[in-house]
């Protein structure tokens, strides 16, 4: 019981992680229909930027509450702002022209795109993992029980599973009450529904699709500084796994659908983690896809897919 | 008469390699109800289209107000002051009703919102039973006349109407028909209509045009073309 709430705290962390990333991917597909290969390397590119600004600023774990809080702050900022031009680029230069092309070519220029940061990241910044001090320590004991076949258990919180647990329900907030309540959040809705009646009443179909970039990327960068603040090592390399795994969040989510990608993260992360927790670590990943290719079979709209019940 | 609102010479459009329109000249002059009817396929809804930029014309002019449109990307001329409701509806059918008509605001940038949500309202009560409902949800009728109430909102100079009586039972054509004449009358709403329902939109019009296969083939008044033998055996007989 208490191995399984262990489990399950380090399911929500994990899973929040991708969730966050999930929302980039189904965005994009809701308002142009493809997949943003790239977006998994912009979470890199966002956890690679918080890197190099920590170091830059040389906080540790050492240094005092008040200078943590102030160099995180200073850190998601930066990372969001940089993830952001990176993913506005990508659109502008990969995938604007390619719009009413046939369906595949967005889809190589996206796997091209994806090579391409991350060779660049493996040229500027080296391919060895980049590792850092933990930055936030400590934690909660939440329960404690001495095991009958000797030694103990303990049910652990840290406060960076606090953190990162709590801070993704912030954004995730704030960003469902901007897509629900503000104009900006109404447009992305209306082009997301039908494009050319969007641009009818005076939406700018292109910007509202730049924006759509910009936020998926701000999310994916904070994913990218968590990533690196709880792992507390990063590389060129981790955008590939992560984003295939907020892909399969976002599939098995249904895709298109913001809500769904949170629940479709938080299920691939608990999946993962029981499966290591209670069968083999090696096949973590195999256990995730497993998931992918089944909901494909079984339950192509995924969890929360669209309801089609449209009169016409 | 008055000045010009909308003038349109030699317009041409394709889809690929399909031409629609096969240069079309039509002029809406201001505080007027123009109207275009024909068969379907004829290209109608393309010229509506068409007016708004999407697809562009491909060859001629579209000239609003004296300003040159033709090239215009879509956003920039509805924000000049034309509004439509085009051929399909197509209401956003995951946004409630009372989101539907705040995107219809978009061009006025809600600055008039509750005002020009009352009117709506006053226009079509059904809608304001409605209001929190999901847009996909409504009937037809009630679809077609969020279409028109969304592009209201917008407080058009120009109101492009594409088949605004399609699928609705008569009583309702009846009440949206009057409801344009309202407008028209006492708001001097400049209307460009869209009908395959001829006999009310030439009773309606000031001005109306004949479209066959992607040409003009007939203009007048809508009384003349009332009266008009071709019109009346093409498109008036048998039904109406």
């Amino acid at each position: 019981m208490e191995y399984f709430l262990q489990q399950l705290i380090n399911g929500l962390t994990l899973g929040s992680i991708y969730g966050l990333i999930a929302i980039g991917y189904t965005m994009v597909y809701g308002i142009i229909g493809m997949i943003n290969f790239a977006h998994g390397d912009v979470f890199m590119v966002g956890s690679m930027v918080s890197f190099i600004v920590l170091l830059a600023l040389g906080v540790t774990g050492g240094s005092g509450a008040f200078m943590i809080i102030f160099a995180l702050a200073l850190v998601v900022v930066i990372a969001m702002l940089i993830a952001s031009v990176y993913n506005w680029t990508i659109e502008r230069v990969a995938y604007r022209p390619l719009r009413g092309s046939f369906r595949l070519a967005p889809l190589i220029s996206a796997i091209g795109m994806s090579i391409v940061l991350q060779e660049f990241v493996r040229i500027a910044q080296e391919g060895r993992p980049k590792p850092m001090q933990p930055l936030i320590t400590g934690g909660y004991e939440l329960m404690h029980r001495t095991l009958a076949e000797g030694g103990d258990f303990t049910v652990k919180i840290s406060n960076m599973q606090i953190m990162i647990i709590v801070s993704t329900l912030v954004l995730m907030t704030v960003f469902t009450m901007l897509i629900q309540r503000t104009a900006l959040g109404r447009a992305q809705r209306a082009c997301e529904q039908d494009t050319k009646m969007a641009s009818l009443l005076g939406i700018n179909v292109d910007r509202t699709i730049s924006i759509t970039f910009i936020l998926g990327a701000c999310l994916a960068a904070f994913a990218g500084l968590m990533f690196l603040l709880y792992y507390n090592v990063t590389d060129f390399f981790i955008g590939f796994l992560a984003g295939i795994k907020a892909f399969t969040a976002a599939v098995l989510g249904g895709i298109g659908s913001i809500p769904g990608a949170m629940l479709g993260g938080l299920v691939i992360g608990m999946i993962e983690v029981m499966w290591s927790a209670y069968f083999s670590v090696e096949y973590k990943d195999v256990a995730a896809f497993t998931v992918l290719v089944m909901v494909l079979i079984f339950m192509p709209q995924g969890l929360l897919g669209k309801p089609e019940v449209e009169k016409i | 008469m008055s000045e010009i609102l909308l003038q349109g010479k030699g317009v041409e459009t394709f889809y690929g390699k399909i031409q629609a329109l096969k240069g079309i000249d039509f002029e809406v002059r201001k505080g007027e109800i123009a109207t275009v009817i024909g068969a379907n396929g004829a290209g109608k809804s393309t010229l509506m289209m068409t007016i708004c930029g999407t697809p562009r014309a491909r060859a001629g002019t579209i000239v609003l107000d004296g300003k040159d449109i033709t090239q215009m990307p879509t956003h920039e001329i509805v924000h000049l002051g034309i509004a439509q409701s085009p051929e399909g509806r197509r209401i956003f059918p995951r946004m409630s009703v009372f989101e539907n008509l705040q995107m219809g605001a978009t061009v006025d940038k809600l600055r008039h919102f509750d005002e020009d949500l009352a009117k709506v309202f006053a226009l079509f009560p059904r809608l304001e039973e409605r209001r929190n409902q999901r847009a996909g949800t409504l009937s037809g009728g009630e679809q077609q006349m969020l279409a028109i109430g969304r592009a209201l909102m917008a407080r058009p100079r120009l109101l492009l109407l594409d088949e605004p009586s399609l699928g609705l039972a008569p009583i309702i054509v009846k009440q949206i028909f009057a409801a344009i004449k309202k407008l028209n009358q006492e708001e001097g709403l400049t209307v460009l209509l869209v009908e395959q329902n001829a006999f009310h939109a030439l009773r309606l019009a000031h001005r109306a045009y004949v479209m066959v296969n992607g040409k003009i083939a007939m203009s007048g008044t809508g009384a003349e073309l009332l009266k008009s033998p071709e019109v009346r055996a093409a498109y008036l007989e048998g039904g109406h």
